[in-house]
């Protein structure tokens, strides 16, 4: 047991705790006004959900001794088997529950990420038990391939700080529950301006500040790595915001909601790459990144998908070029523990992480879909077209975010 | 009595105040409301592109003045509000029946 590990760990978690609450805002300021509470409502319960469901059977599922590379078994269901003593297999320099929790944040995030895609029609009670099944059948299974020891881990695939379990699985799925929802009424019709950008910068800073604890936690001590981590995290998401900020003066002017997207789109493509790449190669990655999603997104808003808070543009594209950027620019210099990539004389590590990603798009994708069409067969995916035109604050919830008269 | 009723650019609300305040006129109810004329809405931008806002943010002024003085008040509203460049806004005038004080009673005339 290391005392200062301990502590890097127990504030990295906390760090990454206070992400999910800076996504709701960071989303919820892009939803119209009628839909604010519903959106901020999404993230905060999943933090509730998934934070019992993580101890009861989340954590054995991803964590737990190998069955076939696919899935863990249920050696720590219910916190069974896990203690103060660290893990002999896991961040062993640590308690075993705090590293259990801070992979506990991960799903959370992971799950409430998700929500962005569907915001302002899907049924509240429908999400929270697609939010079970998903965590489940879809988180599990995955966290157990790349962190758990399952087969992508025995490949050697590299993924930091879940670059391909928490955001191209994200993304993926997102664009899975657009598929069977469909648009939002009057999408592409009428104007659906964003009810607070200001609250988007709230939430896109608190989502960076938090990044350090899912990166820099990552290294799952207080040493160098982290430090490395820490760097090239924060080196990304400046290069990408500034970016998207040079972007999209091409289409009129800067803005604001850009800046905040490129800065969480910078801290999405460095995720996986993060403790395996030097602080110049993470320029090039938030670069790279922030053009690939910006024109991503172009391309979608010019179709009539209606992926609302455009997840798969920012998590889903932004994790694929991370994850192949980790093959790209990966040096054993940085971190003896993981590889080097293409730039550094092996060509096979790009073959493995385009390996990783195919995998976990392909897993989350299907899965998604085929749990998404039970739940919209049994008790409805979305809501009623009154419920969507009235807003989902008032006909989900019976609150709304601001009141009437003064 | 008349009523008017000016629908202004809301960067205009002071010089307007003041040229009523010059002929007189201190009494006024100001709320903000959106529209649009004939330019239209303007484009505002998202994430990437941009999407057009139909209703634009405008002021306006109401004043309940007497007959006579309802010349005056449109002459300074038209000279205070106007920029030249479209959407400097309109200008109704309407009749209005009764009028009466909270306060004190008093009705008709005496009231404005």
């Amino acid at each position: 047991m290391d005392t200062g590990d301990t502590a890097w760990l127990l504030v990295s978690t906390a760090l990454v705790m206070l992400m999910t609450p800076g996504l709701a805002l960071f989303y919820g300021g892009m939803v119209r006004r009628k839909n604010l509470i519903s959106t901020l409502m999404m993230s905060f319960s999943i933090l509730a959900l998934v934070g019992v469901l993580w101890i009861v059977f989340g954590y054995t599922l991803g964590f737990g001794p190998d069955i076939g590379g696919f899935i863990g078994n249920f050696h720590f269901f219910g916190m069974n088997n896990v203690g103060e003593a660290p893990s002999d297999v896991y961040a062993t320099t640590v308690p075993h529950l705090i590293f259990m929790m801070f992979q506990g944040m991960f799903a959370i995030i992971t799950v409430a990420l998700i929500t962005g895609a569907v915001v302002e029609r899907i049924k509240f009670s429908a999400l929270m038990v697609f939010a079970v099944a998903w965590l489940a059948l879809i988180y599990g299974p995955i966290s157990h391939w790349v962190w758990g020891g399952g087969w992508l881990a025995q490949l050697g695939v590299l993924d930091f700080a879940g670059g391909t379990v928490v955001h191209i699985n994200a993304g993926v799925s997102a664009l899975a529950l657009v598929l069977l929802l469909g648009a939002r009424k009057g999408f592409k019709k009428e104007t659906m301006e964003p009810n607070n950008i200001p609250m988007v910068l709230i939430g896109a800073s608190l989502l960076w500040f938090g990044w350090f604890g899912f990166n820099a936690g990552s290294a799952l001590g207080s040493n160098g790595l982290a430090a490395e981590a820490f760097v090239t995290t924060n080196t990304a998401a400046a290069m990408a915001a500034l970016t998207w900020i040079l972007l999209s003066w091409r289409q009129r002017r800067p803005t604001l909601l850009g800046a905040a997207t490129g800065a969480v789109v910078g801290l999405v493509a460095i995720t996986p790459a993060a403790g395996y790449v030097t602080p110049l190669a993470a320029i090039a990655i938030g670069a790279i990144a922030a053009c690939a999603s910006y024109f991503a997104m172009n391309w979608r808003s010019k179709r009539n998908f209606d992926d609302s808070l455009d997840v798969f543009a920012c998590h889903g594209v932004g994790g694929i070029v991370g994850a192949l950027a980790t093959g790209l620019f990966a040096t054993v210099a940085v971190n003896a523990a993981g590889f080097d990539g293409l730039f550094h004389g092996n060509a096979m590590q790009l073959g493995k992480q385009a390996l990783g990603v195919l995998a976990t798009g392909g897993f989350a994708l299907i899965g998604t879909l085929v749990i998404g069409k039970i739940i919209d067969k049994t008790m409805g995916l979305r809501v009623t077209e009154v419920e969507e035109v009235v807003g989902l604050d008032l006909s989900q919830h019976g609150e709304r975010a601001y009141g009437g008269i003064k | 009595m008349k009523k008017i009723e000016a629908i202004i650019r809301e960067e205009r609300l002071d010089a307007v105040k003041k040229a009523l305040e010059e002929i007189g006129l201190i009494g006024m109810t100001v709320t903000e409301v959106s529209g649009r004329g004939q330019q239209k809405g303007i484009p505002l931008q998202w994430r990437v592109g941009e999407y057009r806002v139909d209703f634009l943010p405008k002021l306006k002024i109401e004043i309940i003045c007497h007959d006579d003085d309802c010349n005056a008040a449109v002459d300074a509203i038209m000279k205070s509000a106007k920029t030249g460049r479209i959407g400097d806004g309109k200008i109704f005038v309407l009749p209005v029946e009764a009028a009466y004080r909270i306060r004190t009673a008093e009705t008709g005339e005496a009231v404005v």
